[in-house]
């Protein structure tokens, strides 16, 4: 195809692209170097029954004529990098100052707000991930050895944890966990303990949010890995067995090594998704006790005190950044393979 | 020969069943549970004396002298206006649909016919994009869009939501033109044609099935957003899943969780229709582009 037209016919997407994917990512870069300008103060003389007095007060117009010319904000450089809310240097210097074990030192960092989120975050991707591969692989199988009349049912129930809005999926568990729902009162009845809930522990919440994805997710693995097994030449099957295979070795030596690329394409997709956790903590309203980057973000955006760009702003440049590092291996890996395929 | 490999001991099969049994009710009964329960009063979903309550509509009976209630229906989608957003979520929805898939064929064609080195690096970077989380690059869009006064609208939504959706679009349906041979449109530029002919008489007839399967998860992305609809609409403009989010915190302290969980049942009712009559396009979506590695 010739230059001009390729570009004339991908123009439009990748106009929008640029425009609503590229340019934001340089926006929050600008905006994660500005702070909200702090409020103008005058000084005002009262002058009551008792005498004058000077006082101190928010000169409204001013700020407001201030947010008006410059909507940004000041201009900080890194100090929102810096500061408590967000990489706390100066609070993990201290920490490591004064904590004497690991272990303190650890519980003085999980307080910083973003430490905590990442914490979750990354045991969440890394947790779910090779959970759903497992559970999708043993679906996979299990349904393949099922007669056919009942496969399209079964693939249709499967389907539906996947499908169904995140926000509305983990609403439903939530209120089948709660503890008058079925599931909370059935476990409050099998350990005998009326106030046992999930929501209150920590522990429960975060063990609550990874069965959450592990349900989520685990249909798409299934689906992958079952359209896989379709794939599954037979003929090799057949030689293994001639050769005296039992069925854990044919699983273990002909049908896993056949799936490996599609183990490489799950494992992608579901690190991608999952290290944008997002909805199944508002759905489950577990933000005491575990929080993502993206809820912080979210939470910046959207407090009841206003947003705060400048501070969703750092954090969004460190959760790129942390996708960035996630992404580098799959793109190395590619580069490779698209290099060889040309030479 | 392949009766032998599927050949297997009795207490295997048993337990292949245990399994999969226990997979189909841990995926399926949680939505017959809510779907049975949105029936029901407060006081037997959430039933304080016993779960049975929920099954038998025990309060329901004494509170509305039937066993099943339409009260929660009627709370949420007259009482609350659902029904706006319900309204609000289809004109997204259909927009982005056909506003991604129009973009998203033009420049699908192109990166499957390119075969220059560029394409792959186009490819490569919608990679990257995919990626970005979305509420990243929604704290990238809020203060311009306060600024340019577009903040709120429908139709600024609907924009973000298909170039959120241009990489995934681009990719599915770059590997299905790949599977249309490249002598179709070929031999119809031979007999004269433009490129853009070639495409519009001898392409779009045949690409179809591609397409709808790919619209169907531009549909699912648009239906199933919360972070760009909960942050970039205001409140009269809100779509159906903000609007639930935003039950959660109200209809708890009022009382009626019950129009929370409704509402949750009514926007679950298109998903399952979907899945049902979809059920192969969506299988061979989301298998398209694993399978050819």
């Amino acid at each position: 195809m010739k230059n001009r037209t390729f570009f004339w016919f991908i123009l439009p997407s990748l106009v929008t692209m640029v425009l609503f994917i590229a340019l934001p990512i340089g926006s929050v870069v600008i905006q994660s170097l500005h702070i909200e300008h702090s409020a103008v103060l005058k000084e005002v003389k009262s002058c009551g029954p008792f005498g004058c007095k000077n006082q101190v007060q928010i000169d409204v117009e001013a700020t407001a004529a201030l947010k008006e010319e410059k909507p940004l904000g000041q201009f900080t450089g890194f100090g929102t990098y810096k500061n408590r809310n967000h990489l706390a240097l100066n609070e993990l210097t201290k920490a490591w100052g004064t904590s004497s074990t690991w272990e303190h030192y650890f519980s003085k960092v999980y307080n910083l707000p973003f430490y905590r989120a990442l914490a979750f975050t990354l045991t969440y991707t890394f947790v779910v991930t090779p959970l759903v591969l497992l559970l999708g692989f043993c679906i996979a199988l299990g349904v393949n050895s099922l007669p056919k009349w009942i496969k399209g049912p079964t693939i249709f129930v499967s389907l539906l944890p996947m499908i169904v809005t995140p926000l509305i999926g983990s609403l439903i568990l939530f209120w089948m966990i709660d503890a008058k729902g079925i599931f909370g009162a059935s476990l409050q009845w099998i350990f005998e303990d009326p106030n046992l809930s999930l929501k209150a522990s920590s522990t429960l919440t975060w063990i609550m949010l990874i069965v959450y994805g592990v349900w989520h997710s685990a249909p798409f693995a299934f689906i992958v890995f079952y359209a896989g097994l379709q794939t599954v030449p037979t003929e090799t099957i057949e030689a293994a067995m001639i050769d005296g295979a039992s069925r854990w070795e044919r699983t273990r030596y002909v049908i896993l090594p056949h799936l490996v690329p599609l183990i490489v394409f799950i494992s992608l997709i579901q690190l991608m998704d999952n290290f944008r956790v997002f909805e199944p903590i508002v759905g489950f309203s577990a933000q005491a006790s575990a929080t993502s980057l993206s809820w912080i973000i979210y939470n910046d955006l959207t407090g009841s005190e206003g947003s705060f760009f400048g501070s969703a702003g750092a954090t969004s440049v460190l959760t790129i950044l942390g996708v960035a590092v996630l992404l580098i291996p799959v793109l190395i890996r590619t580069w490779r393979d698209f290099s060889r395929k040309v030479v | 020969m392949s009766e032998l490999i599927h050949r297997r001991p009795k207490s295997f099969t048993f337990l292949i069943w245990i399994f999969v049994l226990f997979w189909v009710i841990a995926a399926g009964f949680p939505f017959l549970w809510t779907m049975w329960g949105s029936f029901k009063v407060q006081g037997d979903f959430f039933s304080k004396a016993d779960w049975t309550y929920a099954i038998s509509g025990v309060r329901t009976q004494i509170e509305t002298g039937a066993a099943f209630t339409n009260d929660g229906y009627f709370g949420a989608w007259v009482t609350k206006s659902f029904w706006q957003a319900a309204l609000n979520t289809m004109i997204v929805v259909i927009s982005v649909v056909i506003i991604s898939l129009t973009l998203g064929t033009l420049g699908g064609y192109a990166l499957a016919r390119s075969g220059k080195k560029y394409a792959f690096y186009l490819l490569m970077l919608a990679l990257v994009f995919r990626a970005m989380p979305h509420i990243t690059l929604v704290s990238g869009y809020l203060l311009p869009f306060f600024e340019w006064n577009i903040w709120g609208h429908l139709p600024t939504a609907i924009i973000v939501m298909v170039a959120i959706n241009q990489p995934f679009t681009l990719w599915m349906l770059h590997s299905f033109f790949l599977n249309i041979p490249k002598d179709l449109d070929e031999s119809a530029m031979v007999d004269g044609c433009t490129r853009f002919q070639a495409f519009r008489h001898v392409i779009v007839p045949v690409m179809w099935p591609g397409v709808i399967t790919t619209g169907l998860f531009s549909f699912l992305l648009a239906y199933n957003d919360f972070t760009v609809t909960a942050t970039l609409l205001s409140q009269s403009n809100q779509t159906m899943i903000p609007k639930i989010a935003s039950f959660l915190g109200t209809t708890q302290v009022e009382g009626n969780v019950m129009f929370a969980v409704a509402a949750v049942v009514s926007a679950t009712v298109p998903l399952f229709i979907l899945v049902m009559f979809f059920q192969r396009q969506i299988v061979s979506g989301l298998t398209a582009g694993a399978v050819k590695g």
